[in-house]
């Protein structure tokens, strides 16, 4: 199908004030981080700061241990990812294979797990961690988000598993391949796009978790990074504006990286399950 | 690296990070308390430190560590900790978040805890701010009052009257002020109003407003009578009748009128004590602003307030040893450098009398000056309050300010619909 110019204009139009509006508040984060107290008490704020300062990275990390929260979320998230992908996999492929009552059981719940509240939960899951002394460890806090990222991990890979043909299962099944080096051998590296979009969703959900991370880590030396950034801001929503945003802008930096590192195979992952063969 | 030795690193990783364990209590006789603070700026993160650093140098038995919490998320994050009997031994609040916990029974009662100097020090109406039924559930130490903050070359040039605490101004003159102050796009006051509802409430006692009534059989009904009325009156008629209140930060916080407040777009700006931080940090250089009293009404100067707190956990094994450390995080001294630390004001009287608390550097002085008047706010008693005013009294206050409803409107939906909420929690 042919596209006219003025539509094509049109399309390009819209793609690039998506792309400003995505991008806008990164920018503005990033223009906050250098400017100094008092050109963000200006009446007229500017894009690239006058004046830039490193003052905020310094008091940011002069009041607040960032590099050690931020070890504690890398820890916590790659944990979760690891762990979930390694649980979901089989899994998923029990699901997308076997289509009994249970898997479609299973499915169901999966879906319904998702619309549970925080709240809802916090207290009964706080109590059942305090019986496994799983309270402020970072090993409590990895299952907790395992247990969280499991339900959509599962549900994502359950789809780019139907996408793998089932003839090559059984064509490895022929060839006297057993049910767990099937898996391994010939779905699983077929899967990897797929595990790795699956991975990269459990730890970018679990390095941005504040509120779990906040009413489970008590000692301050296991803090995480988004709980750690809560301590800029002060009674009635006050806040120390500028190494807020200093801290803000490097906590994003490491999901930036991860995506930027792995985005080809993301993509590919994505597009994975996207076509019914 | 090869993907099998980046697995193996992050496990490695993973499990080194994955010690259980900390939590209070005694290890080999020596105690350990944990003390969750919600200090947050540089200078009171670091007076808060210091004294931790200073008991422990002179306790070696009882030891503290010290928590930082944030104001954000704290009552959510305590009323996990309390359920899960997980809390931390000295809690650092606010008196208007205390009243659940503390008919939860999940605060200790500190009437037989605390020293009689300490007792005696902190004045009857600021103990009242964390008394609840018979008990005391919090330590009352910081408080502000709201003051304006003014510009003061625009008040020198425009040869109005500068208030003091002894001769503030009324409610009629300053409104009478803002309007002279208005014009070409500029205005007398920005009201920061995005939390309407403790502002107005606060403020109306000058006028002698209460709203809450308290009656004979203990129940709290809500009136919204004359004396109530002037503050809100007031803010309405500046915005919408004089146009001498800005519109547009009627729903801003306190920091975002104060861009505008430098730009010389208003003369006063109503904030608490403590912004007198940021206005320092963010000013531009040579920009003069001074500190002015609110308006006072029928009640003069009176202000409600809702002070900082430190509490004991009711499920804490050392809570003897605990309200000794708040009796030394509040020596007389030590509530200086806190109050210093914070902008804010100490509520012990020994403190307040301190000369570092009564310079003109800041304006120190004359926020010190209207301790005397700073009360409990009225609604930090009443059951059902926080739900009042998420659901009848913001968006009343809200519609009203911005000229959607009468005044006749806002007294409807106060009373009847504010009654109902109340009700269901005095059953």
């Amino acid at each position: 199908m042919r596209t006219s110019t003025g539509a094509r204009a049109g399309q390009y139009v819209a793609l690039l004030a998506y792309l400003v509006f995505l991008a806008f508040p990164f920018l503005w984060l990033i223009s906050t981080a250098f400017k100094s107290p008092r050109e963000l008490g200006s009446l007229h704020p500017t894009w690239i700061p006058r004046h830039p300062t490193l003052a905020n990275f310094r008091q940011a990390f002069d009041e607040q241990p960032l590099l050690h929260a931020a070890l504690n979320s890398l820890l916590a998230a790659l944990g979760a990812a690891l762990i979930a992908v390694v649980i979901a996999t089989p899994m998923a492929w029990v699901m997308a294979r076997r289509r009994t009552l249970l898997a479609r059981a299973a499915t169901g719940w999966v879906v319904v797990s998702q619309a549970f509240p925080f709240v809802l939960v916090i207290i009964p899951l706080f109590l059942v961690l305090k019986n496994l002394r799983l309270i402020d460890s970072l090993a409590g806090l990895v299952l907790v988000y395992v247990v969280w990222s499991l339900p959509f991990a599962l549900w994502m890979l359950v789809g780019y598993v139907r996408a793998v043909p089932a003839e090559l299962e059984e064509a490895a099944a022929v060839d006297g391949a057993g049910k767990l080096r099937t898996l391994v051998s010939v779905t699983a590296p077929l899967l990897a796009p797929g595990i790795v979009a699956t991975a990269l969703f459990a730890f970018v959900t679990a390095w941005n978790e504040f509120f779990f991370a906040l009413v489970l880590l008590k000692t301050p030396e296991k803090q995480t990074l988004p709980v750690v950034l809560t301590h800029f801001i002060g009674a009635e929503g006050v806040a120390d504006l500028g190494p807020l945003a200093a801290a803000a802008f490097l906590a994003t930096l490491p999901s930036l990286l991860v995506f930027a590192l792995i985005q080809r195979r993301i993509t590919g992952g994505m597009l994975t399950g996207a076509v019914k063969s | 690296m090869r993907p099998r030795r980046l697995l193996a690193l992050a496990l490695t990783l993973l499990l080194a990070g994955c010690t259980g364990g900390g939590g209070n209590g005694s290890t080999n006789g020596r105690i350990t308390l944990r003390f969750q603070s919600l200090a947050w700026q540089d200078e009171s993160v670091t007076a808060n430190k210091e004294l931790v650093k200073e008991w422990n140098a002179t306790h070696p038995d009882v030891k503290v560590q010290y928590v930082q919490g944030s104001w954000d998320s704290v009552h959510d994050q305590l009323l996990t900790s309390f359920e899960g009997g997980e809390a931390p031994d000295i809690i650092h609040d606010a008196s208007d978040d205390l009243a659940d916990f503390a008919y939860g029974g999940y605060l200790a009662d500190l009437r037989d805890l605390l020293p009689a100097r300490l007792k005696s020090d902190i004045p009857q109406r600021s103990w009242e701010t964390a008394t609840f039924g018979d008990g005391i559930y919090g330590v009352p130490f910081l408080q502000e009052p709201r003051v304006l903050i003014a510009n003061a070359t625009w008040l020198k040039k425009a040869g109005v009257r500068i208030p003091t605490p002894e001769h503030p101004w009324s409610w009629p003159e300053f409104r009478d002020i803002t309007r002279r102050l208005s014009g070409d796009g500029k205005y007398g006051v920005a009201w920061p109003l995005k939390e309407p509802v403790s502002a107005t409430l606060n403020l109306s006692l000058s006028a002698g407003g209460e709203l809450f009534h308290r009656g004979t059989d203990g129940k709290v009904t809500v009136r919204f009578d004359a004396a109530d009325q002037v503050v809100p009156r007031t803010i309405h008629d500046q915005a919408d009748v004089d146009h001498s209140a800005s519109p547009t930060t009627l729903g801003s916080g306190g920091s975002d009128t104060l861009p505008g407040f430098f730009g010389g777009k208003y003369a006063m700006v109503p904030l608490g004590f403590s912004y007198r931080q940021q206005i320092v940090q963010q000013a531009p250089k040579g920009f003069d602003w001074q500190v002015l009293p609110a308006p006072a009404g029928a009640d003069g100067l009176t202000q409600g307030v809702s002070p900082q707190t430190l509490s004991i956990a009711e499920d804490s094994p050392h809570k003897k040893e605990a309200a000794e450390f708040v009796d030394f995080l509040l020596r007389p001294r030590n509530m200086v450098r806190l109050a210093l630390g914070d902008w804010m004001l100490p509520t012990g009287t020994q403190a307040l009398k301190d000369p570092a608390l009564h310079t003109t550097k800041d304006d120190w002085a004359t926020g010190t000056a209207l301790a005397d008047h700073l009360v409990s706010a009225p609604a930090q008693s009443v059951r059902g309050y926080p739900e009042w005013k998420d659901k009848v009294a913001t968006p009343a206050f809200q519609e009203y300010y911005s000229g959607a409803i009468t005044l006749a409107e806002l007294r409807e939906r106060l009373q009847r619909d504010g009654n109902l909420v109340l009700a269901r929690y005095q059953r």
